[in-house]
């Protein structure tokens, strides 16, 4: 088999997915890693309730904190997700990040396929702010903590990688499923379904990760450059783009997660991805 | 300068500006005792994530 960068892309997410889960016999005995690994972040979305899970989330972290009662902020994972950010902006996306190469593996299942509305994009920044940032500070309870409400309401890694799995090893917890947990499966089981008919339907619509990440592609080390002398204007970028994006337009796109799609398609070779400028 | 040197300076800005930011959000975070925190919640089954809560 030939190593196209499109297979190199598939294995790094591989190696990324177990580096990221590498407790796989926790699924058997439905506990969780409680090793100090999980004080840190894993740069992609992966619940930290997920038996397997070496990490923890950063979008459960910046909950946590914020939603405590010690803290409305959180320095520690915000600096994480700047450094982060600044470093790779939305590579995380395409090449780290577990539920993105989820989301590419439903892709491939015969389906339906449709192109999200650009409008939906928007809709992912309206989860960052009212979910991630300000229900945790602002709904808390008598003690003055905060919920995870992104976690809670919405993200359907935590159902997937966390409740079904732990579901089926721990009984117990069976006796407390409610209406709550009904929500959930029905927002997993539509976004799975997104994902088979929008080619990463829960990272151009919902992901709050991918938001934050996404601002900061206008300012990221690792970035896009397309050699203007030597395009020709085919389009054939555009075309070749997952994420509906025109590189030759918005090289910088907050929707851009540097796949190198693009640039493998590209018959001049004008597209180039990566840290240094182009001398 | 022209605009395009413009830019690249401003994007330059704003990168040392961020790194400035990761630096202090970093060492403020963990001198406040922020990764405990993350730490107790990874640790033990988030009830809300799994839909319980």
């Amino acid at each position: 088999m030939k190593l196209t960068n499109a297979v190199k892309r598939k294995l790094i997410q591989i190696a990324a997915f177990g580096f990221t889960n590498a407790h796989l016999g926790n699924f058997k005995s439905g506990s969780l890693y409680k090793g100090s690994w999980k004080q840190f972040c894993a740069p992609g979305l992966n619940c930290y309730s997920c038996p397997a899970a070496s990490f923890a989330c950063p979008i459960g972290a910046l909950q946590a904190v914020g939603g405590s009662m010690e803290f409305q902020f959180s320095f520690y994972v915000v600096g994480f997700l700047l450094a982060v950010g600044i470093l790779f902006g939305r590579v995380v996306c395409g090449f780290l990040c577990p539920f993105g190469l989820l989301q590419e593996l439903l892709y491939k299942i015969p389906f339906p396929k449709r192109k999200l509305p650009k409008a939906c994009r928007f809709i992912k920044y309206g989860i960052l702010i009212i979910f991630v940032i300000l229900l945790p500070i602002i709904a808390t309870d008598y003690m003055g903590m905060g919920k995870p409400a992104f976690c809670q309401f919405i993200c359907p890694a935590g159902t997937l990688e966390g409740g079904i799995p732990l579901l089926l090893t721990r009984p117990k917890l069976r006796e407390v499923i409610g209406s709550l947990f009904s929500l959930k499966m029905c927002i997993l089981l539509l976004t799975l379904l997104g994902c088979m008919s929008v080619c990463r339907f829960f990272c151009k619509a919902m992901c709050p990760l991918g938001a934050i990440y996404g601002l900061l592609n206008k300012i990221s080390i690792y970035h896009l450059e397309v050699d203007a002398g030597k395009c020709i204007g085919c389009g054939k970028c555009a075309k070749a783009c997952q994420m509906d994006v025109d590189p030759v337009k918005h090289p910088d796109s907050a929707e851009c997660i540097r796949c190198g799609a693009c640039r493998d398609a590209c018959p001049t070779q004008a597209i180039r991805l990566g840290f240094k400028k182009k001398p | 300068m022209s605009s395009e040197k413009k830019r690249i300076a401003g994007r330059w800005a704003a990168r040392i500006a961020a790194a400035l930011a990761v630096v202090l959000f970093l060492g403020l975070g963990i001198w406040r005792g922020e990764p405990a925190i993350v730490l107790n919640k990874a640790i033990n089954i988030c009830m809300e994530c799994i839909g319980l809560g």
